[in-house]
């Protein structure tokens, strides 16, 4: 079959399985946009209103679904316009698959009109990158292309492909990609490993699980609920990592790291034995390495050999995929159900509780709407069985440590990257990804701004997501920071913000905006029912919180709780 | 830990990218390259990169993890200079007038192993292989007759260990 590059470039997405593309048109990659017209009834394309969006939407399809995103964008400013999604999807370990136009052949390295070194640029930020030149390379390069993005552990990739490669034709054959010689996705399962790691579980006193989004990609959740069962070890997740065990799970413990809980956090410095499922020891999760966990004996469960050893030693590296090992070693394990030890959890729990939480999601101070409440309204509307798509600064905390989870791949957020910007178009993409089920996007005023755009791509997409805008008029993570450590100067974050509510209306979103803690539960009941989009702004206290806390550099031990 | 240095040797797929990405990783960390030196490897379409880095071995093995990630790079290793063969390779130009007048050059040649590459009229041009500090001595001596020009490779080495690439690319297949 003798079809164009560009035409190459639609069949090998739908030979990939590919069914929805985010992306913004231009120049030079036109001729692919003249086959999407052709292809739209197998190929559905959503028009973005910032190349930002497409790779954050293509994110939160990948994130929801386990399935690889897909983003299109023209040369130049549009390939440059995608980078900070592609570092968020490549510190997140997220499948993309981003495809750009550029210049023609001849015209490469002349400075050409919107001629940017892409492939330069996107080299620290992605998995794998190619410029395809000529038309006959597009179908390996993009079975590759897919291949690299989703196996061992994920990440995007970034493929250039020239003017003249688009409408050059050839003859057309697709053969998917099933290994690469130079390249081992997963490492094999060493069963010595998981022998050794299996006698230390078995002899700890103290045993501690802590895991990570490495169980949600190697779609272990069983392995995982089943390992802590009958080992009855009790787990804490990184921010990556909630969800994959139920909430209310009774071995499930809470969330590590800075504004984690407080029990796991401590005891993180008191257990004997350590056991990281999937994780990479984040600095964020760990605080100040030479204090974290000094006393106990590490068990790492890695795909990624480059990540064993990086910032935490361990005692016993087991390598390849999770689900295998955990199916390995579980047969390994004793039955036990370290009572005593658990009850360390709950005792720090309920002081947590006393100090933290009741006044967060019951708050008494007479202040103003808090965050912590406004999540426990959802949680009571959603049963726990949204898609939580949370954006970055407090109201993430919140929402991370408050939100209830039923199922895995419902929590989406930025965390390696921590970018603001990312909740209202991850959101978009998880609804279509799952549209089967209720996403709802946890946004700041700051943040929103950032993409507030994609409010016209759900206009036109009429894609129900729900939006909460927590607006509390500062950039308040960066404030709370401030009041803590640099004297209350509050440097540039204050926010005089617009009217969001009409800026909604005017995308035609149907909006309310919540001022008194007695209009809240009606608020987001109506929300929660409506099968449009809906956006919800929420006024919260100004100059609330979020406790506990692990001040940068300090010990998971020196967590605070006020 | 102590800074030494160190001989990284990267086996890779022949790739237009690949060296932006393996600088990158240096980058990222700060960490200045001493010398590189990329050519074809004893395996055809192999390329063989040698990076000489002073650091300390935690920083190296944290290194060669993240080489090894890169999609084409099959293995990597890394060793201290005990453990490898090496060199350098120098080229000095220096006027021909030189060779007749002064006798001592001829000595300084003669002494010091090294080959002459090529006489012009005009100047001749001396070749000199081995360590670096066999090749700074070499510079010190011509030094005060002049040098026209002088470079120097990036080092070249083997190791003494063996290096089962063959093998390894054999299970690959
Ligand atoms: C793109 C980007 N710029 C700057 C930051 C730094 N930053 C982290 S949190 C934050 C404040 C967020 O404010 P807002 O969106 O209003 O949420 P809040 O913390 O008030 O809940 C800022 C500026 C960031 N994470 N991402």
């Amino acid at each position: 079959m003798r079809i164009s590059g560009a035409e190459a470039v639609i069949r090998c997405l739908l030979e990939e399985g590919v069914d929805l593309v985010y992306g913004y048109p231009g120049g030079a990659i036109m001729p692919v946009y003249d086959e999407l017209y052709k292809f739209q009834d197998q190929l559905h394309h959503v028009l973005v209103r910032h190349e930002q969006g497409a790779t954050h939407a293509a994110q939160g399809y990948a994130r929801a679904t386990g399935k690889v995103g897909v983003a299109i964008a023209t040369s130049g400013p549009g390939a440059t316009n995608l980078v900070t999604g592609i570092a968020d999807a490549q510190i997140d370990s997220t499948p993309l698959v981003c495809i750009t136009g550029q210049v023609g052949r001849h015209l490469l390295g002349s400075d050409a009109f919107q001629e940017t070194d892409i492939i330069g640029i996107s080299t620290p930020v992605t998995k794998w990158n190619f410029q395809i030149t000529e038309a006959s390379q597009i179908p390996e390069i993009i079975a590759k292309a897919f291949y690299i993005a989703r196996s061992g552990r994920p990440g995007p990739v970034l493929i250039d492909i020239t003017k003249n490669a688009q409408f050059d034709e050839f003859d057309f054959s697709y053969e998917k990609c099933t290994g690469i010689r130079s390249y081992v996705p997963v490492p094999k399962l060493n069963l010595d490993k998981v022998a050794e790691a299996a006698a230390l579980i078995n002899s700890a006193k103290k045993p501690f699980i802590v895991f990570g989004q490495g169980i949600i990609l190697g779609q272990a959740e069983e392995q995982l609920k089943a390992f802590i069962e009958k080992s009855g070890v009790p787990a804490g997740w990184t921010i990556l990592g909630l969800s994959a065990l139920p909430t209310d799970h009774p071995l499930n413990v809470g969330m590590l790291g800075m504004h984690g809980n407080y029990g796991p956090n401590l005891l993180t410095n008191e257990c004997d034995v350590l056991i990281a499922l999937g994780m990479r020891f984040d600095d964020r999760v760990t605080g100040k390495l030479s204090t974290y966990a000094k006393q106990a004996k590490v068990i790492h469960f890695e795909i990624d050999p480059a990540e064993v050893d990086k910032n935490v030693k361990t005692e016993v590296a087991v390598l390849g995929d999770v689900k295998e090992a955990l199916n390995a070693i579980l047969p390994l394990i004793d039955a036990k159900s370290h009572d005593l030890w658990h009850n360390e959890f709950k005792e720090l729990y309920k002081i947590e509780v006393e100090t933290v939480i009741n006044e967060e999601l019951n708050p008494t101070n007479g202040k103003g709407i808090s965050m912590g409440e406004t999540l426990e309204m959802i949680n009571k509307h959603s049963k726990g069985d949204a898609i939580i798509v949370s954006d970055v600064g407090q109201h993430q905390m919140f929402a991370c440590r408050y939100a209830k989870f039923n199922s895995t791949k419902s929590n989406i957020t930025s965390g390696g990257l921590g970018t603001m910007g990312f909740a209202l178009p991850a959101a978009i993409g998880a609804k279509m990804g799952k549209p089967e089920r209720e996403v709802v996007a946890i946004i700041g005023d700051g943040g929103f701004q950032m993409t507030i755009q994609e409010l016209g791509t759900i206009f036109q997409t009429q894609v129900p997501v729900k939006i909460v805008v927590l607006n509390n008029e500062f950039l308040g993570m960066v404030r709370q920071w401030q009041e803590l450590f640099f004297d209350n100067r509050y440097a540039s974050t204050k926010m005089i913000n617009p009217n969001f509510v009409a800026i909604a209306e005017g995308y035609h979103i149907k909006s309310k905006k919540v001022t008194q803690r007695e209009d809240l539960d009606a608020a987001v009941a109506e929300m929660m029912a409506s099968k449009d989009s809906y956006f919800l702004e929420v006024m919260v206290e100004k100059e609330n919180n979020v406790f506990p806390m692990i001040p940068t550099g300090a010990c998971v031990s020196e967590i605070r709780l006020s | 830990m102590e800074d030494k240095t160190f001989t990284i040797s990267v086996y890779s797929e022949n790739n237009v990218g690949l060296l932006n990405r393996i600088s990158g990783i240096f980058l990222k960390r700060h960490i200045n390259i001493l010398s590189l030196n990329v050519s074809e490897s004893e395996i055809e379409n192999v390329s063989r990169f040698i990076i000489v880095v002073n650091t300390t071995e935690k920083w190296v093995q944290n290194i060669v993890g993240q080489i090894e990630k890169q999609i084409e790079v099959i293995k990597a290793f890394y060793h201290t200079d005990e453990e490898t063969i090496y060199l350098e390779n120098a080229l000095f130009k220096i006027a021909s007038s030189l060779l007749f007048d002064e006798k001592q050059i001829q000595n300084i040649i003669k002494d010091s192993q090294s080959t002459i590459v090529t006489v012009s009229r005009d100047f001749f041009v001396i070749s000199k292989s081995g360590r670096r500090s066999e090749i700074e001595e070499l510079y010190e001596k011509f030094k005060p007759y002049g040098i026209m020009q002088f470079v120097r490779s990036g080092r070249i080495s083997v190791s003494k260990e063996k290096m089962e690439i063959s093998t390894l690319l054999e299970t690959f297949k």
